[in-house]
């Protein structure tokens, strides 16, 4: 089977978030990466997915020169080859410019199965795995909890809502947007580290004709909903204070 | 006009169908409400309810179960049809496995998860969470109409709904789906083996996330726990990591609680968290980021090193 896993790099969950001067974006300059989480469980299933029916995994990002970084790191846990669609504006862009990105990129290579993540945790669309299903023409499904692949087919569990779950049949060639906590992680080995170094990442450039249907106006630190009474001090003052107050005033005990 | 698309499931009406019609209500112009399935009388019936201009039932043998395929088609051309200036939606699951492809197919902007729309120049401005709710964007659509819409399910409450002096007209149309393009194949819906702990009974919750960084640390989280007699549960990161069972995951993906007292350790506030919580009596947060989205609606919160903190109020609990 002929595997594509999209992946994205996101700015680090650590990292403080700062906001640009013209309040559009953040400040990323110094900001930490990672991959995407997500992703990188889409990966993990692709992998798998390799190891049962054979084949290749290809990981495709499309951001700026950074991602590299995240795709070798795929490279390290075990896809195959990558490819970048290379473009600085790429970091910032909206789901259908990344999705038009990343279909120009996967469509002549006929992939039996793409997946991607369900959303990413930076802008949190949810759509660009859907929408680059649609551009490609594939069946999808999304939330993915398991793949089982059937009478040339898949049979995948779409996590519902509240604990629900429900399978689903599906032709290939399809599209899966994967879910957190479908499998467990690999983390890449010495020996994976030293074999990424060999394997290719082909940068191609992204299109040109594709248009953003959506712009950020403005960013900014959300309000408080709720009076939030902070209890300072040191951790031994502050812990009685809130006993304190939880027994006298919550009565929660 | 502003067409919305209500959702329903064996011919009950999703309750978070009235939050984008309040939505809509807002806008102060002509509102219709769409659902589609089949056997839909009901449900419509209750959608009439609302101050709306009209109810259609989409109405097609192939809609009885929800494929993204067949949804995608009937709502393509009964968009086309319709000529709505906007659509709105829920972020719910269903939307999130549907509305994207659509948006693709008609080419048009598709704005998910907004929790507010408000005016912006001639149009609106829709406001929706970023970096897992770190921050908030306003954001416009970009292209011609329609411009599609997702809700964060709560960011509306339901009693604002306006409802009519009199049951508003309800159509019903046959949804133009070919059978036979539908890939998808679905099968009944289901819930894994009945959970062993019921955490909705639960009076005090201890919850840890992904601060506590390693399983071992569960015993301090656990002492606590035992110190309040309180339940042990955890956001989602923590279950998917196997270091607590998942059916002790709180959240639109695990359970919904309301307990006296939740003690959120070192969870963030991401909003599939906070759905399954913040109807909690009483919320603490612990939190080393002062700037934490769990602080919006924590009535107590510390800023600080949960391992420095939580050995401090087991110590002044027994004290
Ligand atoms: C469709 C979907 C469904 C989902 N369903 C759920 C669900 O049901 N339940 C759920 O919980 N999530 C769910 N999620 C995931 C959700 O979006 C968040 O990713 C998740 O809730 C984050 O968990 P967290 O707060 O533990 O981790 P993080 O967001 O990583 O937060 C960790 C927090 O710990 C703090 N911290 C770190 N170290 C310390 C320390 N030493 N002391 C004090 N604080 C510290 C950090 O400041 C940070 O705020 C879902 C996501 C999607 C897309």
């Amino acid at each position: 089977m002929k595997i594509a896993v999209c992946i994205k790099q996101v700015v680090g969950r650590e990292w403080q978030l700062r906001l640009s001067d013209d309040k559009t974006w953040i400040r990323d300059q110094d900001a930490s990466f990672e991959l995407n989480e997500p992703d990188a469980y889409a990966l993990e299933a692709a992998l798998r997915l390799k190891e049962q029916h054979g084949g290749e995994v290809v990981v495709c990002s499309a951001g700026p020169s950074r991602v590299v970084q995240a795709l070798r790191e795929a490279l390290a846990r075990g896809a195959d080859r990558a490819i970048h669609v290379e473009d600085g504006a790429l970091a910032s862009a909206d789901a259908f410019v990344v999705a038009g990105a990343l279909a120009a990129a996967l469509r002549d290579e006929h992939f039996d199965l793409v997946l991607t993540g369900l959303q990413s945790d930076d802008q949190g669309f949810g759509q660009v795995g859907v929408v680059l299903a649609e551009r490609l023409g594939l069946a999808h499904s999304t939330i993915t909890m398991d793949v089982a692949v059937e009478d040339g087919g898949l049979r995948v569990k779409r996590e519902l809502e509240g604990g629900w779950f429900q399978w689903i049949r599906l032709p290939l060639p399809a599209l899966l947007t994967i879910q957190s906590g479908i499998n467990q992680l690999r983390y890449a080995t010495l020996k994976g580290i030293m074999a990424a170094k060999k394997k290719e990442i082909r940068s191609v450039a992204a299109p040109a004709d594709l248009a953003a249907r959506q712009r950020i106006v403005s960013l900014y630190f959300p309000e408080k909903s709720k009076q939030t009474r902070m209890i300072a001090g040191a951790p031994d003052e502050a812990a009685k204070e809130l006993v304190r107050v939880l027994r006298e005033e919550a009565r929660v005990f | 006009m502003v067409l919305v698309i209500a959702e329903q499931r064996d011919g009950k009406l999703n309750r978070a169908s009235w939050e984008p019609i309040i939505a809509a209500q807002g806008l102060g112009g002509p509102v219709k409400v769409a659902l589609l399935g089949q056997g839909l009388e009901a449900a419509a019936a209750e959608l009439a309810a609302a101050k709306v201009d009209e109810v259609v039932r989409v109405e097609h043998a192939s809609l009885e179960a929800y494929t993204a395929d067949g949804f995608v088609q009937a709502l393509a051309a009964f968009i086309a049809a319709e000529a709505p200036a906007h659509v709105f939606f829920t972020h719910t699951y269903q939307t999130r496995d549907f509305a994207p492809a659509l948006a693709a197919r008609l080419d048009r902007a598709l704005i998910t998860d907004v929790v507010a729309a408000k005016p912006h120049g001639d149009g609106l401005a829709f406001t929706r969470p970023m970096f897992q709710a770190k921050v908030v964007a306003d954001v416009v659509a970009e292209g011609p109409a329609p411009h599609l819409v997702s809700f964060q399910i709560g960011a509306f409450k339901v009693d604002a709904l306006v409802r009519g002096d009199t049951a508003a007209p309800v159509r019903a149309v046959d949804a133009a789906v070919d059978p036979a393009a539908i890939r998808q194949r679905p099968e009944a819906p289901f819930q894994e083996a009945k959970q062993a702990v019921d955490l909705s009974q639960a009076e005090r919750i201890v919850s840890v996330g992904r601060g506590i960084k390693a399983p071992e640390h569960l015993e301090m989280a656990k002492e606590l726990a035992a110190a309040l007699q309180a339940e042990l549960a955890a956001s989602r990161p923590i279950c998917d990591a196997g270091w607590l069972p998942m059916d002790r995951q709180i959240g639109s993906s695990g359970q919904t609680v309301a307990p006296k007292l939740y003690l959120a350790l070192g969870i963030s506030g991401a909003i599939q968290h906070v759905v399954g919580m913040k109807g909690s009596r009483t919320i603490v947060a612990i939190n080393k980021d002062p700037e934490a989205p769990i602080f919006e609606i924590a009535d107590y919160g510390i800023t600080g090193d949960l391992f420095e903190v939580v050995p401090a109020i087991i110590t002044a609990l027994k004290a």
